[in-house]
């Protein structure tokens, strides 16, 4: 049983927390590739920019969180989404708006973007410097231990506060996209422009307005998916690098354009993740004495190591575009 | 018909005043770096914007000459570095001499194996085998032989690693490394092209960042093969190295092998622009079902060209790897091998090999002088708001000024992009009324 507990911590919780984070992430990155038709590269930075306006704010104002019983980086956590917004807005309105205006293919706008992470990134760097610091200013990371009522277990489920939530705020943050995008009149001129800008803007929809929305909401959630994952781990100027692939694979898994496709791609690229550098032998420890010899002399039985992650986001990319370049949910941009 | 086909290609017929002033001002701050930071310095900085002229080549003609964008340089780049570096140093005796390339070799031909079995295993359907039932088949026993095929291997690595360091070179001559890096990179150009160029352009973008980063990644880790971290050097040179004949004659005979080779790529680039294959190749680019309608097959087409610049790529990357004489995977980074590239090519002019080739030199000589300039910058800064605000600053701020860098270079990729979209020295396209 100790084995179970081991395989639920390490792979169970493991994998929906950075399911979650990338689920969030790939929403972000599929809404804006769904308006704007391209690939949003600057989306890891705008994500670590979010996390940077929390540390900031929670530096400033370290004793927000105790009037709420939270931690303070949760409760600034709007300012820093309402300011990733602005950024993500007013990045559009310099650099991408006169690309747009000029007709270019939207492969340059893909560069476009590439240059704005580069500028996001010096600037991070540039005021936090190249280290990693902790979004707990003030207060400190709870973390629960639940011991499984069973006979024989040692060691107990861990999981801590700022992963219970990173759960919370996903679901409200998908059910509410779920709303806004079924429900509001903005949500629904936002699909309709998916499926065709030209005729969403015949029918009156004013597409400048639906683009800003669109900045507004992914800027939103990349604040959020960003300060989440700092909250997890700590907060590193270079984050965004790593981040890139797999929610892009997560979005192109999930189907380009459709939201609840790049929430189901984000916790299959999570899931992937952890379960290929999870080390299967310790599963077959238990039948140690019914296995044959060879099978339990295997020390490793991990597909990849830690340290070649990222190969498995790049290895479901691959796979995807061979065999369904459309997403498991048909995606709409090819 | 008597009357020659006007080519598409405008015919050089006027003076060519722009080109000539940009060069003479590039010779002029080349001049001026020599007279400020002497012989050796500036033949080394010279060096380097000429392997990083081959890697913008290679960049322009994916980007220019077919729009393709390949955000991966870096990758290719490290690909041909380990290249030269693996054929050009000694061979490593404590290797060689146990029976450790053996049991590798068995290893690796255990790997061929399973790859080989896995392969047959989805033809199964070939003879009769239902298609479901084969892919359960080809699925679980690509599993269980990766599984099986990688314990060994790592078994082998970790004997090697503790028992001969790593497996050292080849001892071949130096231009045998490149050849192959170039031979490599194309290879793995092969791979993901034929996985993406099918699709939106976007999409090759995206793959090409993420095997850049695995390529790092293996070379980083792979301390068998690599030393990884450990670093390996010196390597040897194609020329007389600065022990024999002092630091500058050796830079600058470097430099006429890398600017020879310069010449070559660029005599047989020209004469690929201006073949029937380079009208094809733009008319796909410009047109691309207009060219489809004509018969032409785009993705073989695309396919080539995006080799053909993976190529280039591990070429560059291989005389780069050598004349740095020590080959250290962490040392490859997206910043400095993937966007400087990106800049020279954007800002030189996409399409054309001259602009390309004077983009790469000017962009290095700033990128290279800019070092220096942010540290200056950035301590006036300091002074100043020490004096006026009692600011205390923090104590890293080399490294931190240098990340003024990274905004630079950013920023200046977005204001190309928007301002001169051409680059410098525009791409020539006549068109024909």
């Amino acid at each position: 049983m100790n084995e179970l507990v081991f395989f639920i911590n390490n792979v169970v919780i493991a994998g929906s927390v950075t399911g979650s984070i990338y689920a969030i992430g790939a929403v972000g990155v599929t809404l804006i590739f769904s308006i704007m038709r391209f690939a949003h590269f600057a989306h890891g930075d705008m994500m670590t920019f979010g996390a940077f306006m929390v540390l900031l704010l929670a530096s400033a104002f370290p004793g927000a969180g105790s009037a709420f019983g939270v931690p303070a980086a949760l409760v600034l956590l709007p300012v820093a989404m309402a300011l990733t917004a602005l950024l993500a807005v007013g990045i559009d309105r310099a650099f991408y708006k006169p690309l747009r205006a000029h007709g270019v293919k939207p492969i340059v706008l893909v560069i476009g973007s590439l240059g704005v992470t580069l500028m996001l990134q010096g600037l991070i760097r540039l005021f936090s410097g190249t280290g990693g610091s902790s979004l707990y200013v003030d207060d400190r990371k709870e973390i629960f231990r639940l011991a499984l009522p069973f006979e024989g277990v040692r060691a107990p489920v861990v999981i801590t506060e700022p992963q219970l939530w990173l759960f919370v705020i996903t679901l409200a943050a998908v059910v509410g996209l779920h709303f806004f995008l079924t429900r509001s009149r903005l949500g629904k001129a936002m699909r309709a422009m998916s499926d065709n800008p030209d005729l969403a803007q015949a029918s009156g929809i004013n597409t400048n307005t639906i683009v800003a929305v669109t900045w507004v909401i992914a800027g939103g959630l990349a604040a959020i998916a960003g300060t989440l994952l700092s909250l997890d781990v700590t907060f590193k100027p270079d984050l965004s690098f790593f981040l890139l692939l797999p929610i892009f694979a997560a979005a192109i898994v999930g189907g380009v354009g459709h939201p609840f496709g790049a929430v189901a791609g984000g916790f299959v690229v999570g899931f992937a993740e952890t379960l290929a550098v999870f080390n299967w032998s310790v599963l077959l420890r238990p039948f140690r004495d019914s296995l044959p010899e060879w099978l339990t002399q295997a020390g490793n039985l991990a597909f990849v190591g830690t340290e070649y992650k990222i190969v498995v986001p790049f290895f479901i990319l691959v796979v995807i575009l061979v065999w369904r370049p459309t997403g498991i949910f048909k995606g709409k941009v090819i | 018909m008597d009357t020659k086909r006007a080519d598409i290609v405008a015919a050089p017929s006027r003076l060519p005043l722009r080109e000539m002033l940009l060069f003479v001002a590039l010779l002029a701050a080349v001049l001026g770096v020599y007279a400020v930071m002497g012989g050796a310095y500036s033949t080394r900085m010279l060096v380097e914007a000429a392997c990083y002229a081959i890697l913008a080549l290679g960049l322009t003609i994916q980007w220019g000459y077919a729009g393709q964008f390949n955000a991966g340089v870096m990758g290719f780049v490290a690909l041909g570095g380990f290249s030269a570096m693996f054929f050009s140093i000694p061979i490593n005796e404590a290797f060689w001499g146990s029976e450790l390339p053996g049991e590798l070799g068995r290893v690796l031909l255990y790997m061929v194996a399973a790859i080989l079995v896995v392969l047959g295993a989805t033809r199964l359907d070939r003879i009769g085998v239902p298609k479901r039932l084969r892919t359960i088949i080809a699925v679980v026993l690509g599993v269980v032989l990766y599984l099986v095929v990688i314990n060994a291997f790592r078994d082998v690595t970790d004997q090697i690693e503790s028992r001969a360091g790593f497996i050292g070179g080849l001892g071949l001559p130096v231009g045998v490394g490149w050849i192959v890096g170039g031979a490599l990179a194309g290879a793995v150009g092969f791979f993901i092209g034929r996985v993406c160029l099918g699709l939106r352009s976007d999409y090759l973008a995206i793959a090409t960042l993420g095997i850049a980063e695995i390529i790092k990644a293996f070379l980083k880790n792979s301390d068998w093969l690599t030393r990884g971290t450990a670093t390996v050097s010196p390597l040897p040179w194609p020329v007389p190295g600065p022990a024999e004949v002092g630091f500058t004659l050796a830079r600058a005979m470097y430099l006429s092998v890398t600017a020879v080779m310069i010449a070559v790529i660029f005599f047989l680039l020209s004469r690929a622009y201006h073949a029937p294959w380079g009208r094809m190749i733009r008319a796909i680019r410009d047109n691309e079902l207009s060219a489809a309608a004509m018969g032409k097959d785009i993705n073989r087409r695309r396919l080539e060209i995006f080799v053909l610049g993976c190529i280039l790529m591990g070429i560059g990357g291989a005389a780069l790897g050598s004349f740095n004489s020590m080959f250290d995977p962490q040392g490859y980074l997206p910043l400095n091998h993937t966007f400087l590239v990106l800049v020279m090519v954007i800002l030189g002019g996409p399409g054309n090999n001259l602009g390309t080739i004077f983009g790469a030199v000017a962009v290095y000589i700033i990128w290279i002088m800019s070092e220096p300039l942010a540290l200056f910058l950035m301590e006036l800064a300091v002074a100043f708001g020490e004096g006026a605000f009692g600011w205390e600053a923090p104590t890293n701020m080399d490294s931190r000024a240098l990340q003024a860098r990274v905004f630079v270079i950013g920023l200046l990729i977005t204001l190309v992009l928007r301002f001169a979209p051409k680059g410098l020295l525009p791409e020539k396209v006549k068109h024909v009324a």
